[in-house]
Parts: structure tokens; sequence; C-alpha cells
């Protein structure tokens, strides 16, 4: 057991019984209902508002409106806080807004008894607007004339980043001679995160104090920036978070807790519920950010990427949220993976508009960079009639690369090991070839893409984590983290790492899942895959700490020295000989009631973590496309990652199924649309197509590990990476298919189709 | 004006009293706290409140709960045996890692034991049709498939016929 061990999950007893509590399985039976009252037009200004209808409805408690609420705006983002201004999130909305900026803006709340009437109500509100152009795309918002969403930028664009690796310009470095010259552009659409659990959080009073139970990746978060809106001190806020039905970034945003902790207050202090529908969820919560990439890359005929040229917009929708940081870690990513002989130039545009506000999903604007330049890579390798994989082999990074922009170093690398594993899988050499020159309606082709992620936020942010043990009377432990488990099995390796570093049985550590900030240590939650890392350094330090203590007392029980000692299997044993000298419970019970040396054995620590680390993968996808139907069918489809060392195997190849389908549904089905009003088109599981289990292959994963020496335990970035290389792996498999490139997602038939008819490949049918 | 209707709940027999326009979810949930069913779209698009009505998987939110009336109703809560261990099912997702963030899964296994109880052997792309009508977001289907298979096999060699 312990790291390393295919673990049963802590929790799976529990999620397959009905006995794990979600949010709303605890509402308390007195619960109000509050509903938002969202604006009908997607740009504009509330100038009255007319209630009195909505106020007659049996059963509302109180309606309250833009021109009610607290006056202060506020960032939304699940970022750490920074205590300098010049690096704080944009602070562009408030909890209710009279300045709309997206179809069903929230511009005033009904609270009621129950849910009917407060549907009723929000329904009969009667709303006045002054209404405004409406802007959807970032080329749109950044048309001399466009109306200016927020005052704080004119011009409509968030925030404009550049860089520059290398001397010299692109253009300078591509007018070189004997160079080729590929250019592209690619866009990625707007795709929602659908976890099946809706956000829903509900706050009540309690001693003066607001507590806020919610469905959140990030209680620590939601804590402060329920302080931020509404006005009340941190210490007067209290945040449960329970079992989360899913996240995926989503919940990585403070959407509706703030809100609900003002309108208890507004209810005398009576739990007040905010549950979404699944239509505002897709519609008004936190979706992918479209970004549209413009690429420019001048290579050797041998392979060796000269000079690239890399532009991206970003469309950000209504609201800040998490803002520039998506766009920005996008064109980091960009720089990573490949280098170039002489120069990178890169610009980033985030540019407000007004559709849903885009926020941090599964990969952080990665699955979009990568798209974009995977996609590109391929069309290079095209160009000079080089195999793809030996142009990426040729150009990209390698162990002891250290980022020029962060510091950030590769210690390990496993990348051209997945390489070589998803190259078995698929059996590329063969198809590449075998596939090469295909004639009729249905075709075949292979496949690949390849990314690097980073592990957690340092050095652009803060990294902290902390973790507590508690030795019990039977010599087990309770284990409390302020890491998050949102579903991907936070708890289970957790659990794995404590014994393994207390010499502890699986089965002595009980982790305590619920975080409760009134009591649960400091930890800024569940995102950018940093917990195994960042979380599992404080756990580690916490643990070697707690088993010190206990060896201690087993020193002072045994007359033996600590250091002759050690703890297995939850037995203090001989270091030496491994003889068990004196089992955990009857150590915990003299520590507890000893009349002579009474000591309650626990341990607290925090890790500030100064350091990052590359984690890598590739997918390898074989598709067979029928081109008159404009349908692909996935073949045969492999995930192959560097991860690090595998705190638990089974746990890890579920988080790249789970990764492998996002990727799945991204490339060939998935889109949020909205019509020339800013209203979503399809806001609902039917009209978006999720993937199903009828849509989904066998899904293959498969590992390189190697041990990363910054790690607590090896390990390296796992959660979002998976998502990261599907969608570019099938548009180059269907580029090695047909010799046609689409470079915009989703891949739908539509699309195709048009794709093909443009390339002469379908003769009439328009006819 | 609420109305008393009669129904076996895991075993149980149960009278309450629900509001003519309430769904078999909500009462499950709000009335008899049967939570295990969850709530993920309330139009019958994602499967997560699937119950078993009388032997037959059902959308609790789109199924009225007047309509359950003299039926028999089964939940996750009223699969564990006697001394609360686990049924075959419930064991199979658990070790087969087909359990992420368990919002899906009670409404999954209600739609197994349908399947499971039919006493056929299906193959692993009939399973794959079978339960399309959930949706996953975490699990991409292929352990809960893994889980499926396991069991509509143990089950086959028991009771099997086609």
């Amino acid at each position: 057991m312990g790291v390393g061990s295919r673990a049963i999950r802590v929790d799976a007893c529990e999620k397959v019984t009905g006995g794990a509590k979600y949010t709303d399985d605890l509402r308390p039976a007195n619960c109000l209902v509050a509903k938002v009252v969202r604006s009908t037009v997607a740009n504009g200004r509330v100038k009255a508002f007319d209630l009195a209808a909505a106020l007659a409805v049996p059963g509302v408690v109180k309606i309250v409106t833009c021109f009610d609420a607290p006056p202060f705006e506020f960032p939304t983002a699940g970022h750490p806080w920074s205590t300098e201004a010049a690096h704080q999130d944009v602070a562009d909305r408030r909890l209710l807004n009279e300045r709309v900026r997206i179809w069903g803006d929230d511009i005033a709340a009904v609270i009621a008894e129950n849910e009917v009437a407060a549907a009723r109500a929000a329904r009969l509100v009667r709303v006045e607007y002054e209404e405004y152009p409406v802007v959807l795309t970032p080329q749109e918002a950044m048309a001399p004339g466009a109306p200016v969403l927020h005052d704080a930028r004119p011009d409509n664009v968030l925030a404009h980043t550049s860089f520059k690796i290398g001397e010299g310009g692109y253009e300078e470095a591509a007018a070189a001679p004997g160079l080729r010259i590929v250019e592209g552009t690619y866009e990625t659409q707007t795709v929602q995160h659908c976890h099946i659990e809706e956000p829903v959080c509900y706050a009540y009073m309690e001693k003066g104090r607001v507590v806020v139970v919610s469905s959140t990746q990030i209680p620590h978060i939601v804590r402060r920036v329920c302080s931020q809106a509404t006005g009340l001190p941190f210490g007067k806020i209290r945040v449960i978070k329970p079992y989360i039905g899913g996240g995926f970034g989503n919940k990585q945003e403070v959407l509706y807790e703030p809100l609900a902790a003002f309108l208890t207050t507004q209810a005398g202090g009576r739990p007040v519920e905010i549950e979404l529908s699944r239509e505002e969820t897709f519609a008004f919560t936190r979706v992918r950010h479209a970004i549209d990439f413009s690429l420019k890359t001048a290579v050797r005929p041998d392979g060796r990427l000269v000079a690239r040229r890399y532009e991206a917009y970003s469309n950000q929708g209504g609201y800040a949220s998490h803002g520039h940081s998506i766009a920005a870690n996008a064109s980091n990513a960009y720089r990573h993976l490949y280098q170039d002989e002489q120069v990178l130039d890169a610009d980033t545009y985030t540019v407000y508009t007004n559709i849903a506000s885009g926020g941090a999903m599964r990969g952080y604007g990665i699955p979009q960079a990568n798209f974009a330049m995977e996609a590109h890579m391929d069309d290079v390798a095209r160009a000079i009639g080089m195999d793809p994989i030996d142009l990426r082999v040729k150009n990209c990074m390698r162990q002891g690369y250290v980022d020029p922009g962060t510091g950030i170093t590769c210690y390990t690398s496993g990348l051209l090991g997945c390489l070589d594993q998803g190259k078995k899988h698929i059996g590329w050499d063969e198809k590449r070839k075998a596939y090469a020159n295909q004639t009729g309606d249905v075709r075949r082709g292979v496949g690949m893409a390849m990314f690097s992620y980073k592990t957690g936020v340092y050095p652009i942010s803060l990294e902290t984590a902390s973790a507590r043990l508690v030795l019990n009377q039977d010599g087990t432990a309770q284990l409390q983290m302020g890491a998050t488990e949102i579903g991907q099995g936070a708890d289970t390796v957790f659990t794995q790492m404590a014994a393994e570093t207390i010499g502890f049985r699986d089965e002595d550590i009980h982790i305590v899942s619920t975080q409760d900030t009134d009591v649960t240590p400091f930890d800024t939650g569940a995102y950018a895959s940093r917990q195994t890392y960042v979380s599992g350094m404080a756990l580690k330090k916490a643990a070697k700490v707690f088993r010190a203590r206990i060896l201690d007392y087993a020193e002072f029980m045994l007359k033996r020295a600590a250091g002759a000692m050690d703890i297995r299997e939850s037995w203090i044993v001989d270091a030496e000989s491994g003889e068990r000298l004196l089992s955990m419970a009857d150590l915990a019970i003299e520590s507890f009631y000893s009349l002579t040396n009474s000591v309650h054995i626990t341990a607290e620590e925090t890790n500030h973590c100064k350091s990052n680390t590359f984690s890598f993968g590739a997918c390898f996808a074989e598709i067979e496309v029928d081109i008159p139907l404009g349908k692909i069918e996935v073949l045969n489809i492999i995930n192959v990652h560097d991860s690090g060392m595998l705190i638990n195997p089974a746990l890890a190849e579920a988080q790249v199924h789970g990764g492998m389908s996002m990727g799945l549904g991204y490339a060939l089905g998935e889109q949020l649309r909205y019509d020339a009003k800013g209203r979503p088109l399809n806001n609902n599981l039917l009209d978006y197509k999720l993937p199903t289990s009828m849509d989904t292959p066998e899904l293959h994963a498969a590992f390189v590990e190697t041990d990363d020496p910054s790690a607590p335990y090896g390990n390296k970035s796992l959660g979002e990476p998976p998502a990261i290389p599907v969608a570019p792996a099938i548009r180059n498999a269907l580029l090695h298919a047909t010799g046609v490139a689409v470079n915009s997602l989703p891949l739908t038939p539509q699309k195709l189709v048009e794709a093909f008819a443009a390339a002469g490949m379908i003769a009439s049918w328009e006819g | 004006m609420l109305k008393l209707i009669k129904m076996t709940v895991n075993g149980k027999e149960v009278e309450t009293a629900v509001d003519p326009r309430e769904s078999l979810l909500d009462v499950l949930r709000n009335r008899l706290g049967l939570t295990s069913v969850k709530r993920g779209c309330e139009v019958g698009e994602c499967g997560a409140c699937t119950v078993l009505v009388d032997g037959e998987a059902i959308d609790s939110c789109i199924y009225l709960a007047v309509w359950a009336e003299g039926k028999t109703i089964l939940t996750v809560e009223g699969l564990r045996g006697p001394n609360g261990e686990l049924s075959p099912i419930q064991q199979a997702f658990v070790e087969e890692a087909a359990v992420q963030c368990g919002f899906c899964t009670p409404g999954l296994i209600m739609t197994a034991v349908e399947i499971v109880g039919s006493g056929k052997r299906y193959t692993r792309e009939e399973l794959r049709k079978q339960i399309s009508g959930h949706l996953c977001r975490c699990t991409g289907y292929q352990n809960i498939l893994n889980a499926m298979e396991r069991i509509v096999n143990e089950t086959y060699k028991v009771v099997g016929q086609d």
C-alpha cells in the first residue's frame, strides 16, 4: 500500500450507496430559495424595475435589485490573492449589475419560500433597459466605434501582452534565404464544463456570522471573495465544502456564493439556497475561452524551426473572471514545447465581448493553444515533406530546459518515451505509409499531438498549502487537508501519501473530506493540477513531523533511542531488524492517558512551494472519415503521459480517460452557440453535444514514469493534461486521411462537408 | 392541494403527501431523504436521477410522483445487504475505479441493476447503448463499462439466459 499502489478510492463506498453528501443533499429543511432575475439584453443598462406583480406572488419573501445591492466591485477568479495591487485580479462586477454586459446578467434576486414562487416572481419582474449594440467576437469588440463594455477599458481590450524569445524580429529572420514559410489561422470554440452537479450553494447566519455551504473547488478563496463582495470581514464568513459533483474549473470560480451570503443577511439570517438550472449553468457561469490564433513559422528544409510568430485573440465575454491569465498561459505553452533557432515573437490579446465570461477550464488555455500549435506543426511537416513526429522531436524541449520567462526548469522528461509508446500502439510507421494515397469516400488516417504542462502556478502566483494530522486513541489518525477532493481522487492519494511517509497502513488514515474554513488548514484549492505536488509537499512535511513525534513518544515508552526505531505497517519496529516493538494502538492510548506524560500527538505544517515542473504527454489517434457524410469515427486512441511517478495508477488511468473524453467532445461536437443578440442557442444537454457512451471509443491510457526530483513523491501534474492533445491529434489524423486541413473546432459534419466540397472531393453536394 | 400516495420504496411501504405537480425526484429527495437520487438537468437529459419503478429504470425528474401510486421504487440506498454489505454491482463499481465525482454514479448503478436483472448476456457494444442515457463528464465511460461488463458476465454465469 502507500504510494504507487492501485488503492481503492477512500470515498467509493460512500458514493455507490448514497452516503456521500453533496451541497443540496445537506440543505436545511427551512431553506429559502433564491432565483436570479436575468437581463434580457446582452449589453445595456437597467433603468428601472416594476416589482409589483412579482411581489404579489404568494411565498415571495423579498426582492433585491441592483439598486439595493452592495456597491463593491469584486473579482471572481479562483486565484491566490496578491497583496500587491498590480497583481490583483480585475474587479469588474457587482453582486447585481445595473450595467449589464451579457444576456442573462444578474440584475436582481427573488427570495421565496419555495422554488415555484421564486421562479414565478422572477418571471414577473418588469425591467426597463437602455440598450446598446452587441459585440460577440474580439474582432467586433476591437473595431473602431464598438460599444465600450467597461469604462476602465475603452478599447475593450482587457489586456495585451507581448514577449520575444531570441534576437531580432520574426519578419527579419524569416527573410533569410533557404527557409520555408508556413502560415495558418486556427480557431477554437466556446465550450462549457458540464459537470453533472449544477453550481449550488446556500448560506445562513449563525452567531452574527455568515456560513456558506457550496459546491466549490476552492473554499478558502470563496471566503475571501465573499468578504470582498459583501464588505463583511473575512472572520465573519465561514465556508464549508462537501462532496462536489465535478468542477473542471467552473467551480474554481466564485459564482453565486457571495450573492447567497448577501441574501441571507436580507432574510433575517434564514438559509437561502441558489441552485442553477442546467440552462443557467451553460449560459451564466463560465466557459472555455474561444481563442483565435494566427501563426507563422520559418523552418529549414531539414525541419529546424528558425523563427515563429504567434498572435492570439481570446474572447473574454462580459467579465474579467480569470481574464488574461488564460490566454497568457496559452502563449507561454507555445514557447515551452518547441524552441526556435532565432526568435519567437508573440502577441496575445484578451478582449471583452457580450457572451458568457471565459474562465478556468481543465487545461487553462493550453487545449486551445495546443490545437493551434500542433495542427500548425503538422502543416509545417507537410510543407517540408517530413514525418510530423521527426519534426517535433527535432525541436522539442529536453531535460535541462529553463523557461526564460519564468525560470521553470525541465527536471525530468519522458516525452520521447511517450512518443515511442504511442507510435507502437497506433502502428504509426506502417499506417502513415499505408494510408498515404487513398481514394474513395471512406478513408483512414493516423495523427498525433503532444504537449507540455506546468505543475501548479509558481512563480506566476503564490503556491502555498497546509496539512494537519491528529492521532486517535486507537493509533489511527485524521488527516485534514486544505486541498479539495473534486472527483479526481485527491482524498485517496493524500491517504496513500500520509501512510507512506508516516509508516501507517492506508486504512489507519482517516481523511476528512469536507473543508470548513473555520477548522481546515489553509490551501488555495483544486486547480492547475497542483494538489499532489504542492499540497503533497505540505502533507509530506506534516507527516514527517507527526512521525517524529510518535517516535519520540515511543522512546519515552520503550526507553530506546527514537533514531533506532521506525514505523512500519502501523507498528513501532526496530529500525534494523524490523522486529515489532509496540503497536500504534498501545502507544496512542498511553499518550492520551499517561499520568506522567500525557500529550496529544498532532502535526500541522504549511509549505510555501517555490518550484514548478513540466509534465508531458501525447495523444495518438486513428480515424475513419466518411467524406460525403463529413463524419469522423475514432477507431483507436491512446494518451501516453509522463506525469512523474504515479501515486495511484488506477486513479491516474481514470483521470486520463476523463480528460480524453473531454478532448473528444472538444474535437468533434461541443460548441456553445449564440445568436446575433448574444442569446445562447443551445444551452442544454440535448442541443449541446456532450459525448455519450455511444460517442466514445475505447480509451487507452499509458504512462512513462519519471522520478521528478522537485516533487514530494516524484509526481508531476496529471489532472488537466489528458484533455489537451486529443483535438489536434484527431485534426491531424483527418489531414493524413484526406489531405484537407480543417483549422477550426469542432470538426462537425457540416464543417467537414464544406471543407471537402471546397477541396473538390464532393462533386455536387449542393444538389 | 396535497395528495396522499402509497408506494413501496426500498422494500418499505411508504405513505406520503405530495403536490400533484411534484416530480418523483423531488419527493424522493425532499420528502423521503433519499439524496442518492441526483438532479442534473430536470428534463430527462442526463440520467443522474435514474431510479427503478417496478424494475424499470426511469428518469425520476420527468416522472410525476402521483404516477408512483402503488408502485415499487428502488434507489441505491436500497441495494445494500442486511448487514450493510455492498451489492455485487456496487462492489464492481468500487473495484473497477468506475467512480470519480460520484454524481452520475447512483443513476448508473440503477440502470446496471435493471440490466443485470434481465439475466441476459450483453456485449460491450450493447452495454454502451444501454447506458447512453447517462451523461458522465469524469470517466469517459471506460471504467463504468468495465464494471458493467464484469457484473453482467458474473451474473450470466449464475443465472444465464439468452
